[in-house]
Parts: C-alpha cells; structure tokens; sequence
C-alpha cells in the first residue's frame, strides 16, 4: 500500500458512487493521474448509486430511450414543485441544462439503457432507466476507470482531508483498518455521499426517534469527510436537521435494503399507528407523489412504525412487495398477528367502513371515492375493508439521504468562510443539498451526481495541471 | 418473516422462487433476458412457474453482476446459480428411463466411461463384422450394420427425450401450440436472443461483470455446427435411400459441403466453449454439474474432430481407426444425449415456446 503514498496524484478522489466515479473518468481522460479512495468494500461499492435505476434528462427530442421532449422549464418546474422552491436556480438549471449532454457522455462510457420498466412507465419521457440498476453504471464505470488506468483502493475510509492556508494538500485514509496513510495529492475531489449510514449523527440531528429509521442505502455513507470539512470551517448548505425519508416495509434490513422494500399498497388501505389509530388521509395522491411524505408522518407516530390494512379486494393492485403480507381470515386474528389492540382495530376499521360511500373505484387514478364522516378523511380509492382474507404490511421510515452538504459554486468548487478552495471540488450527496434542499424528484440525484463529477473531475484536472506548474516554477 | 431465516432448508425450487419474488418486486433486470418480463407476468410462483423460468434462463449472467443483493448481502441473491439448479433438478425429474437421471449430466467419468464403451463396441463390430467386400469407410464397416448399431442409438434417445418434453409440457402448464409459437421460440433460439444481453449487447461469463459476446459465438458455432453435421448425416441418407448414391461422397457433395464446415464449427467452438468454462465463474452456474457440462462440450468437439480426421484421412490405412473411434464417439453422444446437458437444447426450447404462449396472453 504505501506505494500510494509515494507518489503526488494530480487528482485524488474520495467516494466510489457515480459522481466519483464521473469525475475521476473525466480527470484521466485529461491524462492526469487519479486515484479513487472508496470507503466500501469492493462487493459493496458505489455508494447509494448502487441503489438507484434512472437518470432523469432534459432532452429537446427523442434521446436514446427517452420519448418525446422533456424541456429545461417543464423540468425545473417539476424541480420547484419538490422542494417548494427550496433550490439554488443557477446551479439547478446548470444541472439540468447539462443533463442532455450528459446523457450521450453516460453511454460512451459504458451506461446502457433500457426502455422504461414495468410499472414506471410514467417515467418514461422523463428518465432513461440503467440496465440492471445503478449497480450495473458503477460496474461500467469502474471498467471505464480502470482501462484508463485509475487506481482504486477499497476500504479506504478518508478520515482528514488536510487543508492548509485555503490549499488542499493531502488526505488521511485508513485503509481496510490498517494504520493511517497520508496521500498526497495536487487537488481532490470530495464525492463520499452525505451521512445517514450514522445512526448516531441521524440521532443528534433529528431526534432520538430516528434510532427506529431504516436506511434505504449504503451503510458506508457515514459523513465522515462531511464533517470533517464541515469542522475545518467548510460553508455548509441545507438543513442539518434533515433526511429525506419514505414509508418501507417495516420489516426491511437496518441498511442496504433498496428498492425491493418499496410498498405501495397505502392507497389502497387504511393506515394505523401501533394503537390502532387512523392518522392521515391515505388516499390523498396518487402513491410516487405520496410515498415521501408518509416517511416523516409514519416517524411522527409512536415508535416510528404503522400498519397499513387491505382486504382481498386490494390484493393485487400494487407491484408486488419482497416480503409477503401478513394474512388472517379475521381483523381479529390479524391484529393479532401484527400486535396490534384488535378491539381498537375492528372499531377504527368499523367507523372507516360506515364511512365509506357507493361511486366507481378506479385504482390508477384520483376517483374522488371518498369517505363522509370518519376523521381523517379518505379522499380517494375509500372501498371498505371487509372481504377475507385481511392483509397487513408494517410500515417504517425508510432515509434516503440527508440534506446537508458542502456548499459550491458553477464549477463544483468548495467554499470555506466565502472564500473559494484553491483546489478542493465536490460533487453528488455530498453537496446535493445546494440543488434539493427539500423533497425529491426521482432520478435527479443521479443528475446532480453526474453532472456535478464531470464538472469537478474537469475542473480537478485543469487544476493539477496549474499545481504543477506553479510547483516547477 | 425475515428472509434469511430459514434460507439453508429451502429446497431449489423453493430457494428460485425466494430469489423470484425478491426480483419482482426489484425488476431491474428486465433488460436482459426473457425471465424478467415473464417474472412480471406474475405474482405468486408454482413449482411448474420455476421450472419454466428456470429452463428460460440461459445462464448469461447479466442479473448477476448487475444485483445489489448479492452475497455478503442478507438477501443472498445468486439467480444464475439457483436458477441452474432448479433447471438442472427439472431435467433429472423429466428424464426417462429414471435410472439414469444425473448419471451423465453430473459426472464426466460416466462420460468417457460411456465413450469408451461406444469405442469398444466399434471395434468390436469392426473385427467381428467386417465386410468382404465395400467402399470407402464400408469396406471396414458394413452399411448395414452401422444403421442395425445407429437407428436405434438415434431413436431411442429421441423418444426418451420426447417423453421428458412431455412431462415438461404438463408440469409448466403449456398449452396447445400454435405456429405463432414457434415461429417466435425458433427466431429467439437461432439468434440466442437470451445469452445476448438485450441491451447489454453481450453476457458476462470469462470477463466478469464485463459484457463480451465471446460465450454466444462460441455456442452458435456449436449449435450451428452441430445442426450442420446432423443435415450432412441426414442429406448422406436421403442420397443413399432415395438416389441410390452410396458413400462414399465427393468435396463437392453435399454432405461434405454441409459435414466439413459443420465439423469445423462444432470442434473449434466446442473447444472455446471448454476454455471459457475454466475461466467462468462457477458458482454462477450449478457447481455440481461442472464436470458432466465439460465432459459433454469436450465429446461433441471431439466428435466433430474425430468426423474431420476421419475425412481427412480417406483412402489411408487409418480409416481403420478412425471410423470406430469417431463412430463410437457419435454413437456415446447419442446414447447419453436425454442424460447430458445436450437436453438443454430441447428443455429451453420448450421454455421459448411456453413463453411465447405466455406473452401472447
């Protein structure tokens, strides 16, 4: 190992996701010489990348996979939608703006695309889906990296980028436990993802209820270099106190669960916390525009968990879940099974039913079947919860990411007390929270994350090629 | 229930269908191959629903290198592998007679073990039977007793595979088929549509997660090689039968135009197929058939040598060796065909089949 700590690397990159992963591509491409310290294992690597399906795109035409047009205004509206405005324009717009370029880029590295999977063509104009999943771009990418002779090192935990006098010089890293190393380099490149995979600092920053969070993706993405950046006086943006969070099967793996424990049976179903209580309009929206805020209400509940009720009637309107439902001939013997008071059930289940109105269901749209005089209200899909079998999903909140990050500029550069680093560039979660400082649109991570990486991986290698020179000189 | 829990107790079909159902509610694989498009067809799996996906899968991998789930993650995701068990369970179940299910697909000494019988038995019917008078390779070996020894070394193991297609069909529920059917089950088969990797434009196997179409050239070249061999057999004895024009046959003939290129294609691509299979990963496939799949893809190459050198050999002294060595080669693979991976060919292509008439639905 100590033969990368021997020598100067013009471009050091810290992270193994798909930013990362950009940036030292486009780095190497400029012939400089990168190396990749990624914290996972390499089974494991990829950060949440691994985890994601689909980039979305700005495309004026049919592109690749994509149909029709999907333009700059119609996607930063959807943008301010999300967050509620809640962005930075300028750095939102760059990033979509580019997305259409980045597109081609993405293919001629390796990505392929699919046309839009089962289940999700309404995101088929909007997002071009990976082949195989985002596993499968970090796999293309890391043989993209290698053919052109990036280093990767796994298990290389960065515990200190050292920052002298508004210059990067080197960062500390342990490398599969082993002692700590410093590599040097001439700038770097900060992609190592935000910090939920620290239950702790999800903890202290939200609340003690969010020991019962599940974590969605990597358990790796501890914020390590987050905070410690965040510590050397780095300028932060987003909310500290934030994650993005979704209702998932109560019953998902603390980490790394992804996309299988998805559950979309709320719709459909009356929704209770542990005492049996309804809490929020289950029939709201239509669930892609509803899974996220049923993170925050399910955390809101006690013990962070509810359960969410359908009869036979709701079996099969939904895309089918990785863990099959509890089942019970009776409410009864269902509360039972899921531990919940069957008294309390069988009388919310009850009121809801009375409550219910005769008019047409239709499952994928807004049917205005509503319920009358149950609090909360049902506004849609409201059908009574009566034929046998009972069917019962416990449901928890599921972290995504965490809004937190390193603030930067057009060129992905880090700021520090409002003064730009000379050589120091971030891209993905880890700076993230600049463009979504709330909510999410789905595939625009990988957008950022794209984006943001070449932008840093180009603006690194122009960088280097300046430290050497003012270092010969 | 936590998925893990009972996982070491799971039979293989139960096992496949854990990973299924983990796949149908991930679908990101449905770019690949034609498993995921039928996964999605369904939400609950019988036993029949394994069989079926597992004789679809064609083992290229791309699910595999491309799954967040797999090992050392808790949902232990490794569908190449639980599928090839599954499907190498169904062959073992259809075969008939039963006595030798997994006999030869498990074993390669009962490969060899069965070549040098078909050696001997040549040999054997060389010296014992040899002809007084005849041309070419009949003056060391009658054409009558070649086809007394051949006819039913061909159509015994043709309707012993018949009746373990039979047996597929009612287990995975196949209904009647309809020339829509294998119009579409035959195109996908010629192109190997399911070892290209849909969009991926090529499966993983030697380079690892990396894409390359090196497995699929190899195997067309078998499979076409193979089928070329069998058409210059088959023109030989329409010739023979029907134009009364025994062997032995000219370079400009037609089972020579089909034979040599057929040969050519069947040893140099049964030969890759070897080199690959070292070089796979082989706990993506079923472990415990490595050795049966390598003694099967070695003895159709050495046939197909065998059928060249014994050509080349024409009009030599040599023909006296070759001809019971290449005919006991051929006479092996025949015998042991409803018992050898060569099943596959015949089990996926009823898959094929059953999957156009489920996607027609």
């Amino acid at each position: 190992m100590s033969a990368i700590a021997e020598k100067v690397w013009d471009v050091v990159v810290v992270g193994g996701g798909n930013a990362a992963l950009c940036a030292a591509i486009e780095a190497a491409e400029s012939g400089r010489s990168v190396i990749i310290l990624e914290g996972a294992p390499k089974t494991y690597r990829g950060g949440n990348s691994r985890h994601t399906r689909n980039f979305r795109c700005m495309h004026r035409g049919p592109l690749s996979v994509l149909t029709d047009s999907y333009e700059e205004d119609e996607y930063f509206d959807d943008l301010i939608r999300v967050t509620k405005g809640n962005t930075d324009e300028e750095l939102a717009r760059l990033a979509i703006r580019t997305s259409e370029k980045c597109l081609p880029w993405m293919e001629a590295h390796g990505v392929r695309f699919q046309p839009s999977l089962s289940g999700t063509l309404s995101l088929g104009r909007t997002n071009a889906f990976f082949l195989g999943g985002g596993k499968a771009l970090v796999n293309a990418y890391y043989n993209t990296a290698a053919d052109l002779g990036v280093e990767v090192v796994y298990e290389a935990q960065v515990t200190h980028v050292e920052i002298e006098d508004g210059r990067f010089n080197a960062v500390e890293v342990e490398i599969a436990g082993g002692a700590k190393q410093r590599i040097e380099g001439r700038t770097v490149v900060l992609a190592s993802g935000g910090f939920q995979g620290d239950i702790d600092w999800l903890a202290r920053a939200w609340g003690p209820a969010a020991r019962n969070f599940l974590i969605r993706g990597t358990p790796y993405n501890r914020g390590v270099v987050l905070k410690d950046m965040l510590d050397q006086g780095a300028d932060s943006v987003g909310d500290p106190t934030q994650c993005h969070a979704v209702a998932i099967d109560g019953r998902a793996p603390k980490f790394d669960g992804g996309i299988v424990t998805r559950l979309d049976c709320v719709p459909f179903s009356v929704v209770v916390n542990k005492n049996g209580e309804r809490f929020y309009d289950e029939g709201e929206d239509v669930w892609p525009k509803r899974y996220a805020i049923w993170g925050r209400l399910v955390a809101a509940q006690p013990d962070q968990v509810a359960y969410s009720i359908i009869d036979s009637k709701s079996a099969n309107l939904f895309m089918p879940s990785v863990f099959p439902a509890v089942q019970a001939d009776t409410l009864e013997g269902l509360a039972e099974k899921m531990g919940l008071p069957a008294g309390k059930l069988r009388q919310t289940v009850d009121a809801f039913n009375a409550a219910c109105r005769d008019g047409t269901f239709h499952p994928t749209e807004l049917d205005g079947l509503a319920t009358e005089g149950v609090e909360p209200q049902k506004t849609n899909w409201a059908r009574p919860i009566t034929d046998p079998p009972f069917y019962g999903y416990s449901l928890r909140p599921g972290v995504t990411f965490t809004y937190l990050g390193l603030k930067v500029d057009e060129t992905a550069r880090v700021t520090m007390g409002g003064r730009k680093l000379e050589n120091v560039w971030a891209a993905g979660e880890i700076m993230a929270g600049s463009i979504l400082g709330e909510g999410y649109l789905a595939g625009f991570g990988m957008t950022i994350g794209t984006v943001f990486g070449r932008i840093a991986g180009q603006q690194a290698a122009k960088g280097a090629v300046r430290g050497e020179n003012s270092h010969a000189a | 229930m936590p998925l893990d829990q009972t996982r070491t107790e799971l039979s293989t079909t139960e096992e496949a269908r854990r990973q299924i159902e983990i796949c149908n509610a991930c679908r990101y694989c449905e770019g690949y191959c034609s498993v995921f498009p039928a996964i999605t067809l369904q939400r609950s799996f019988s036993d029949g629903d394994i069989t079926q996906l597992a004789n679809l899968c064609h083992n290229c991998r791309g699910c595999y290198y491309a799954c967040q789930y797999t090992d050392p993650h808790e949902f232990q995701i490794n569908l190449p592998k639980a599928l090839a068990e599954a499907r190498t369970e169904s062959w073992e179940r259809f075969a008939w007679p039963g006595i030798f299910s997994g006999l030869f697909q498990r074993s390669g000494v009962a490969v060899v073990a069965a070549l040098i019988a078909g050696f001997a038995l040549l040999f054997w019917a060389g010296q014992a039977l040899r002809p007084e008078s005849g041309e070419g390779f009949y003056a060391f070996l009658s054409h009558s007793v070649m086809v007394a020894i051949f006819m039913p070394a061909f159509l015994l193991p043709l309707l012993a595979i018949a009746l373990g297609l039979r047996g597929y069909w009612s287990e995975v529920g196949g209904a009647s088929v309809r020339l829509s059917h294998l119009k579409r089950a035959f195109a996908e088969a010629a192109r190997l549509k399911d070892l290209s990797g849909g969009v991926a434009g090529g499966c993983n196997f030697e380079k690892e997660d990396r894409y390359t179409n090196v497995r699929r050239w190899h195997h067309q070249a078998v499979m076409y090689g193979f089928l070329l061999c069998f058409a210059s057999t088959g023109s030989a004895t329409l010739l023979h039968y029907v134009f009364d024009m025994p062997a032995p046959y000219g370079l400009f003939s037609l089972p020579k135009l089909l034979g040599i290129p057929g040969g050519l294609l069947l040893t140099l691509g049964g030969l890759g197929m070897a080199v690959l299979k070292t070089r796979g990963e082989k706990e993506l496939g079923a472990p415990a058939l490595w050795g049966g799949e390598m003694a099967f893809v070695l003895l159709l190459s050495f046939t197909g040598a065998s059928g060249l050198a014994l050509y080349a050999a024409t009009g030599t002294a040599l023909v006296g060796i070759l001809l019971p060595v290449h005919l006991g080669a051929v006479l092996a693979f025949f015998l042991t065909a409803p018992y050898t991976k060569m099943v596959h060919g015949f089990f996926r292509l009823a898959a094929l089949v059953r999957n156009a008439q489920m996607q027609e639905k």
